[in-house]
């Protein structure tokens, strides 16, 4: 992935406006008219050669590639590129993983039997919340869509906090206004949710310019998914943040579905990654089953958001094995063999209890 | 104190100048506003406070508004811009959905109070339907915002100032038409005219004439004539804040004088007029001697040609007032 370099030019300090372009013009042994241009909006140079004035499009080239540490069956691809995380971080990691999993299989449960109103899992997708939410600090601000409660777990939300929302009892501390799953602690700096589409993607480069200018050493981490990257909003927030300089990550959590939506009604492109260069920001793919390359990216972008003051967009490509929600059937509009080879074959926590057994022994 | 002549612009600049003198967390921004903006209502601030401070945006209402939101929820003052109000709908969903809920859905535990969107409002002569627009109704329908609309340079800066502090996210909508017409003698110093508050203008016993913005003058005017040739005395009342707006003011005027005439320029039918007509027959009916009469744009979009006769003239407020005193 090439990024677009800006050429930067200084005026005479005369006014700030100033504009000379006798310096641009004067390079040695050009032919005439292939000069860089003099347009404010883009100073390449000019080329009589059409190939050269067409940006790399996806078609067939496969697209970018996905990152990836250990392979689906958890087996380092290259040894020396092992994290060594610390035990204990592994171990959460993994528990927090089973935590999630589970839980999200009992309160499906309750919303079917009639305790809760409605409730949204997270399975297969597992390894993109705490993988993320492992490699930030815990002032790091969290804007989310709806499917990321693995990484309020991390940061100590218990299941009580998860209940009392879920169930909209006295002690929820929203007060029982939202539908369940519209998690938020101010404790645990995740804004609460709100059920529009993307609507958070704005917010967080406006969040991480305040903690810019707070000098609060901190980032914000704006998770979507592949079908809110098709709103306004999620332009918007991208162009705010390149052009406003903002320590903010966006996290696409491409899990190949919006509801009954697949990816290819969605987009025609090399899916989100590729759109961040077009607004000048640093990009990566990741394998989102893989709980340590998410870890090793989100950490990276962490430091160049904070040291830089840049925005940096990853995209986790991974899989929706539930159904979109207790009030959808995706029996529906895809086959269960597809589901059930992500659920058996390719499963984040599977794949990591792989890799703890060869790395600790045990999972 | 003391004062000094300005005019609507100016008195926005003021306003923005003493927030972001005294509050270190505040920035101000929108598409142009770094060279001062297409009213000038923001020279000089960036050269006085820097870029950091005050920038232009990329050209997005729907991302200046939740840049914003974000900001505001993060702890800074934010101060927002949208260039002209009939370019707010894009950011709609960013203010009903959002910004206004913000802090009933979290439970209080967020909130971004501390976002003001700005925005110049109204006829202006030859605005036509896209730089003429009044869209007061739509964000009054919306519990979590607030709505103001100031009348002239000492009530802008008063009420700037108030918005801006006010611990919830305001629309302040500025009439254009005044931005340079209007001048007064402005004070000097940092004040706050209290949100929600109607005033009156003039007091009187036979009639009330209601308003916001540009319109306060035509309906002074209208009073003026009402008084000279009908032997009428009208009570003059500028609402200021549209919403939350301040009933009791209203119901009380509406109580002595038994007449009501609301004017705004946005068109008629489900026009913030509407919803006053509604709670003031509910609230004031024994006190009532006629309808409440209503006077506004046309329920069409708002023309070019034929602005004069688009919106609610002098002409067309006086014929409202004899139909009032002869009911």
């Amino acid at each position: 992935l090439t990024m677009l370099r800006l050429c930067r030019f200084s005026f005479r300090k005369t006014r700030a406006w100033a504009f000379s372009p006798t310096r641009l013009l004067s390079s040695s042994g050009e032919p005439s008219g292939h000069e860089q241009s003099l347009y404010p909006g883009s100073k390449s140079r000019f080329s009589a050669d059409i190939a050269q004035c067409r940006p790399l499009t996806s078609d067939g080239d496969g697209g970018v590639s996905l990152y990836r540490v250990m392979d689906r069956l958890g087996q380092l691809l290259n040894p020396e590129q092992d994290l060594n995380l610390s035990e204990e971080t592994l171990l959460k990691m993994h528990k927090t993983m089973m935590l999630l999993n589970t839980a999200d299989k009992i309160l499906y449960d309750a919303q079917r039997q009639g305790r809760i109103s409605f409730y949204m899992t997270s399975f297969g997708e597992e390894a993109t919340h705490i993988g993320s939410a492992s490699a930030l600090n815990s002032n790091d601000l969290v804007y989310a869509q709806y499917r990321e409660a693995g990484v309020l777990l991390w940061r100590g939300y218990t299941l009580d906090e998860m209940m009392n929302q879920c169930y909209g009892n006295h002690l929820d501390p929203a007060k029982g206004r939202q539908m369940p799953v519209h998690y938020g602690s101010k404790e645990l700096n995740y804004h609460t949710i709100s059920s529009p589409l993307a609507t958070q993607m704005p917010q967080a480069p406006g969040a991480a310019y305040a903690l810019k200018r707070a000098q609060a050493g901190a980032c914000v981490i704006c998770y979507f998914g592949d079908g809110a990257a098709s709103e306004g909003d999620a332009h918007a927030a991208m162009n705010f943040a390149a052009t406003l300089d903002c320590p903010v990550i966006f996290f696409c959590r491409n899990n190949g579905y919006a509801i009954s939506t697949p990816t290819e009604d969605q987009y025609r492109g090399d899916g989100i990654v590729a759109r961040g260069p077009g607004y000048g920001i640093d990009s990566v793919r990741v394998d989102g089953n893989d709980v340590l390359a998410v870890y090793d990216v989100v950490r990276a972008a962490r430091e160049i958001c904070v040291k830089m003051n840049k925005p940096v967009l990853i995209e986790a490509m991974t899989y929706r094995v539930g159904h979109h929600s207790t009030s959808d059937d995706s029996s529906a509009y895809r086959s269960i063999d597809e589901v059930s080879y992500w659920d058996r074959e390719d499963h984040p926590i599977s794949r990591f209890a792989h890799y703890l057994k060869q790395k600790i022994g045990r999972a | 104190g003391s004062t000094t002549q300005k005019n609507l612009v100016q008195s926005v600049t003021d306003a923005l100048d003493t927030i972001l003198s005294t509050d270190s967390s505040a920035v101000v921004f929108g598409e142009d506003i770094k060279f001062g903006g297409v009213f000038r209502c923001t020279v000089g601030l960036a050269e006085k406070y820097g870029n950091e401070r005050v920038f232009n945006t990329p050209l997005s209402e729907q991302g200046i508004v939740g840049f914003g939101i974000g900001l505001a929820a993060a702890g800074a003052t934010a101060i927002a811009e949208m260039q002209f109000a009939d370019y707010v709908f894009p950011a709609f969903d960013q203010l009903v959905n959002e910004a206004a809920k913000y802090r009933y859905r979290s439970g209080s535990m967020f909130d971004c109070g501390q976002l003001t969107v700005r925005m110049p409002c109204g006829a202006v002569g030859h605005g036509a339907l896209y730089h003429s627009q009044s869209p007061e109704a739509y964000f009054a329908h919306t519990p979590g915002l607030k709505v103001v609309v100031p009348r002239s340079p000492i009530q802008t800066k008063g009420l700037l100032l108030a918005s801006i502090r006010d611990p919830n996210p305001v629309l302040f909508m500025e009439p254009k038409i005044l931005y340079r017409q209007a001048v007064e003698d402005v004070p000097v110093g940092d004040y706050e005219i209290p949100l929600s508050r109607a005033e009156v203008l003039k007091e009187g016993a036979d009639l009330t004439l209601l308003a916001w913005g540009n319109q306060v003058h035509v309906l002074r005017e209208v009073g003026q004539m009402a008084e000279k040739e009908l032997g009428l005395s009208c009570e003059l009342i500028d609402l200021r804040t549209i919403y939350p707006w301040d009933r009791e003011t209203i119901c009380e005027s509406v109580s002595k004088t038994g007449r009501l005439l609301v004017s705004h320029e946005a068109p008629f039918t489900g026009g913030f007029a509407a919803e006053i007509a509604a709670f003031v027959q509910s609230e004031c009916f024994l006190n009532l001697e006629a309808p409440v009469e209503r006077v506004c744009g046309w329920d069409t979009p708002f023309p070019h040609i034929h602005e004069p006769f688009y919106v609610p003239n002098k002409y067309r407020c006086f014929d409202a007032i004899k139909k009032l005193a002869s009911y």
